[in-house]
């Protein structure tokens, strides 16, 4: 890909141009040297790749122009208040290590709680430690896993205002969930855009679950882009889970990159339901021996709602594992991608790769597409992946019929025992049990059709 | 014969050289002046005593190419090919019309001879295949066409076909692989200068399997052969086709396109084994073999089956496809890709179901030795009206050595939800058991890998006709030697 810019070149001036120009002085730690410099470099970037098309091999599935037809603007900073429907994703009676919530892209403190987080774990605002100057946040911050053609990470970089930095000191261990929320208002009639950031150091030993949640309000027309950047060091555990409940006239645009230490685990796993575009997109780069991988999820989509998933696992050294389950329920005109690739270098030697994408169309004019792919240098490997795309099994359906249950009945029982097994992904209980609630709400909708 | 003598032969065979077909053939050529412009497409119309309406055909397509960039998303890697280097017509100088074998030259014969085709007529008895064999450009000698005249099938070259039969040539020229398809077969429209044109009349099981062995000889040319199959209701033909080329530093671009056409209840059976020169151990010199192949399944119950073994050529790009149109047709593709050395393959299958209840089977095994690098990328497609169709995909790829790689490139879509779509994939290397049981057993290393790997594309070759399954089996052999030790 070498010029990508003039490829891009006879569309409409890019968007977001203005935008990142225009905020740039005014963004929390302008005065630091270093994170202008990772912001201008940023811009650069993003003016260079532009606005991505389908005819970009990454892109060939999903569709963003529509992010040209808005003027999208920097989300208004909501110092108090919360609408009622944003306040019903807080209401949570869970046991949870600490909460930190975003509304439009900036950390409320009034929402949030941070007090009682053990000793060696800190939670910063990305705005606080940017003013700062933190030496951790200069150190790693867009350090971990290079990926100079991602235009939405260099979007985020350009623009990241607020976020979290969450520290966990060496075998420190967090093993309730600390929840990240972001919440997104409407913003009058005017398109709004949020930033958020997220950097998670886990430190040698450590360990942690961090459940991130998206929502929004429906009817707003709003476009997030989020980063989360994970450095899980020698031998530490995070489980990261995700719920994207975006508001139904969403984007979401999110890109989560890890770097996975040695005899280190990552655990991912993303539920998306929400949005009317939403992409996720996963890097993750083993960088020493024994690392495990496992990148899994669901995704639910009606409607027009378009849910693209999009991996990348990088064995870039031998004796890694990583697993890939993803399964998704499509129904009406929605559409589902998913994109996996697995890269071997050649000396990762020993690497056990697994990937798999199942497919329930539950309509004539859904619409699934899947692009399993393996690119292979090292000859001692297990790889294999799988990819399917159907209806419901007509043999299990006739089973349940000739037993007496009616057809619409067994149609629901079928598809919810399809899309529950997933979720035996997740292997935190409580977890687990929140995103089956939000599973069952999903196909309840289905039901009410 | 036992499968430990044979491979022990096959290895025997290798070890007298590394390409035995890499000879030149020293005879008068006739050749158009280098490089392409419209002049060059006239003298080769003309040459071919082609009617007005091929030339307008071949100039309209020669401005489509030109306007059109040359592509780069395979995962193949090669220095920017000069269009204006190379001859693009050469034809052994001889005689204007031949009556049998004895007015050919017999240094042609020879080189056939050393190729191992049965051209001679008493041998092709015992053999029974017809052979249309294409010498460079020009096919210069059709066996067996009596028979096939009596069963109604016409089986000629391309060129012979657009003056004798016209109207089946403008009814499906170009009907399955449009003029603007890709730039190779843009420009194959453009320029090229035979190939085989097969119909096979409505009921008809063809007598015999049909084949055509390409060669190229001539320094500098690219061969760009056309082959246009069409196989009319309830007919059935087995066609097969065979490749190699002399041994050459420079680089030749090989841009065919094959076009299949099947008709209610027909079936067309399209075997390859493509052997082409690779290039030397360093990956100097060898083909680019860039090719457009396409079969319309249009009838109901049409099947067309693709069986390939890809062993030969520097670069390989070229995926053999199939559109289900008609209702319950059936398409197929079974592939064998070998490469060695610092060869590059970029190769798989499109399968595109748009009638109801339309069916297709992938069975691609793709082997990687030495530096090389072997790409599985496949397309399946299923429309909204495909209702009821069924995929079945499966990819296995077979690392020997840790300098190569193997990659899969799945494209799997799907808008109908009575459609079912499996894919399977899997990457391993030889197994040290299975070479310890065989080397336990006083078997070489090499035969060994060889009868290993041989055993890794059975599902493939099995599905070969009796003729090219013994020569594929030999060149499995053949193309991993040096890649164990």
């Amino acid at each position: 890909m070498t010029d990508l810019a003039t490829q891009a070149g006879d569309a409409a001036p890019l968007p977001f141009q203005a935008q990142l120009d225009a905020v740039a002085p005014t963004l929390p730690g302008a005065g630091q040297p270093w994170a202008a410099t990772l912001r201008r470099e940023a811009r650069d970037r993003f003016r260079t790749l532009g606005l991505p098309h389908r005819k970009i091999e990454a892109w060939k599935y999903t569709d963003v122009r529509s992010l040209a037809k808005r003027d999208y603007r920097p989300a208004p900073q909501a110092a108090d208040g919360l609408s009622d429907g944003l306040r019903a994703v807080l209401a949570s009676d869970r046991q949870e290590a600490g909460r930190i919530v975003f509304v439009n892209g900036h950390l409320r403190r009034d929402l949030s709680q941070l007090e009682g987080l053990p000793d060696g774990v800190s939670a910063m605002a990305l705005a606080d430690t940017l003013e700062a100057g933190d030496r951790l946040v200069a150190d790693r911050l867009g350090q971990l896993v290079s990926v100079d053609d991602r235009p939405f990470h260099a979007l985020n970089t350009g623009m990241m205002a607020d976020g979290l930095v969450l520290h966990l000191a060496p075998r420190v261990v967090l093993d309730v969930p600390l929840n990240v929320v972001f919440l997104t208002e409407a913003a009058g009639d005017a398109a709004s855009m949020v930033c958020p950031r997220v950097l998670v150091v886990a430190e040698p030993g450590s360990q942690a679950v961090i459940v991130e949640r998206h929502a929004g309000v429906d009817g707003a027309h709003y476009f997030s882009a989020p980063v989360f950047e994970v450095d899980v060091a020698d031998g530490a555990r995070i489980a990261h889970y995700k719920l994207q409940q975006e508001g139904d006239q969403a984007t979401h645009l999110a890109t989560i990159l890890a770097r996975i230490g040695r005899d280190a685990t990552y655990d991912n796993f993303v539920l998306s339901v929400g949005a009317e575009l939403a992409r996720n997109e996963i890097v993750t780069r083993f960088t020493g021996r024994g690392g495990d991988c496992r990148l899994s999820g669901g995704y639910m989509a009606r409607a027009k709602q378009h849910l693209d998933t999009t991996t990348r696992i990088e064995h870039a050294v031998p004796d890694c594992r990583s697993r890939e389950v993803y399964k998704g329920v499509l129904d009406d005109r929605a559409r589902g991608v998913f994109q996996g690739k697995i890269v071997v270098s050649r000396d990762a030697q020993r690497t056990d790769g697994y990937q798999m994408n199942r497919a329930l169309l539950l309509s004539r004019n859904a619409e699934i597409d899947s692009k399993p792919e393996l690119e292979i240098y090292a000859d001692d490997v297990k790889c294999s992946h799988g990819a399917t795309a159907g209806e419901i099994d007509s043999d299990a359906l006739f089973y349940m019929r000739a037993r007496g249950i009616d057809e619409q009945a067994a149609r629901n029982l079928l598809i919810e025992a399809f899309v529950l097994e997933v979720l035996d992904e997740i292997a935190d209980p409580a977890v687990r049990e929140d995103f089956a609630e939000v599973v069952m709400h999903w196909l309840d909708g289905h039901r009410n059709d | 014969m036992s499968a430990v003598e044979e491979t022990i032969q096959h290895v025997d065979a290798a070890t007298g050289g590394t390409y035995k077909y890499g000879f030149v053939t020293d005879i008068e050529q006739e050749t158009a002046p280098k490089g392409l412009n419209e002049d060059i497409i006239r003298f080769i119309s003309a040459k071919k005593e082609e009617p007005e309406w091929m030339l307008e055909w071949r100039l309209k397509a020669f401005e489509v190419w030109q306007a059109m960039p040359e592509p780069n998303w395979a995962k193949v890697n090669f220095p920017p090919i000069d269009y204006q280097d190379a001859y693009y017509y050469a034809a052994p100088k001889q005689k204007p019309k031949l009556e049998s074998l004895d007015e050919v030259d017999p240094e042609l014969l020879r080189t056939y001879e050393k190729l191992g085709i049965p051209l001679d007529e008493q041998k092709m008895l015992a053999g029974v295949v017809a052979v249309d064999a294409v010498f460079d450009s020009v096919s210069v000698a059709t066996t067996f066409k009596a028979k096939l005249r009596e069963a109604g099938v016409i089986f000629c070259s391309i060129s012979e076909a657009i003056r004798e039969h016209p109207e089946l040539v403008r009814k499906y020229l170009s009907s399955v692989v449009p003029v603007a398809d890709n730039y190779f077969a843009a420009l194959n429209c453009a320029v090229f200068t035979d190939g085989s044109f097969v119909y096979v009349p409505p009921g008809v099981r063809c007598p015999m399997e049909l084949s055509t062995y390409f060669r190229i000889n001539a320094e500098n040319t690219g061969q760009f052969e056309r082959t246009l199959i069409i196989a009319d209701a309830g007919s059935y033909v087995s066609y097969l086709e065979g490749c190699t080329a002399p041994m050459r530093d420079e680089n030749q671009l090989h841009a065919a396109v094959v076009e299949l056409v099947a008709l209610d209840d027909a079936e067309i059976k399209y075997s390859t084994v493509q052997n082409w020169y690779p290039g030397d151990a360093d990956g100097k010199g060898g083909i680019y073999n860039f090719v457009t192949k396409r079969a319309a399944c249009r009838g109901r119950n049409s099947k067309v089956s693709w069986t390939q073994v890809e062993t030969g050529s520097a670069i390989t790009w070229k995926y053999p496809s199939c559109i289900l149109q008609g209702d319950h047709s059936v398409g197929e593709f079974y592939s064998v890709a070998i490469t060695n050395n610092r060869q590059q393959a970029d190769t798989g299958t499109k399968m595109i179901h748009i009638g109801k209840n339309t069916r297709s089977r992938i069975v691609s095994k793709g082997i990687s030795a030495g530096r090389s690098d072997n790409t599985y990328r496949g397309l399946v497609r299923m429309l909204g009206g495909a209702e009821g169709a069924r995929n079945y995909t499966q990819c296995d790829s077979l690392l020997i050595g840790d300098q190569c790689g193997a990659h899969t490139v799945p494209y799997i879509e799907s808008r109908n939800p009575s459609a079912q779509v499996e894919h399977e994939a899997t990457t391993s290397k030889v197994s040290e058991d299975q070479l310890f049981y065989c080397r336990q057993r006083g078997i070489g290393e090499e035969e060994a890998l060889a009868l290993i790997v041989n055993g890794f594309c059975k599902e493939v070759l099995q599905v070969l006709p009796m003729e090219f399954a013994v020569e594929a089996q030999k060149l499995v052999g053949i193309s991993l030697e040096g890649s164990v030790g």
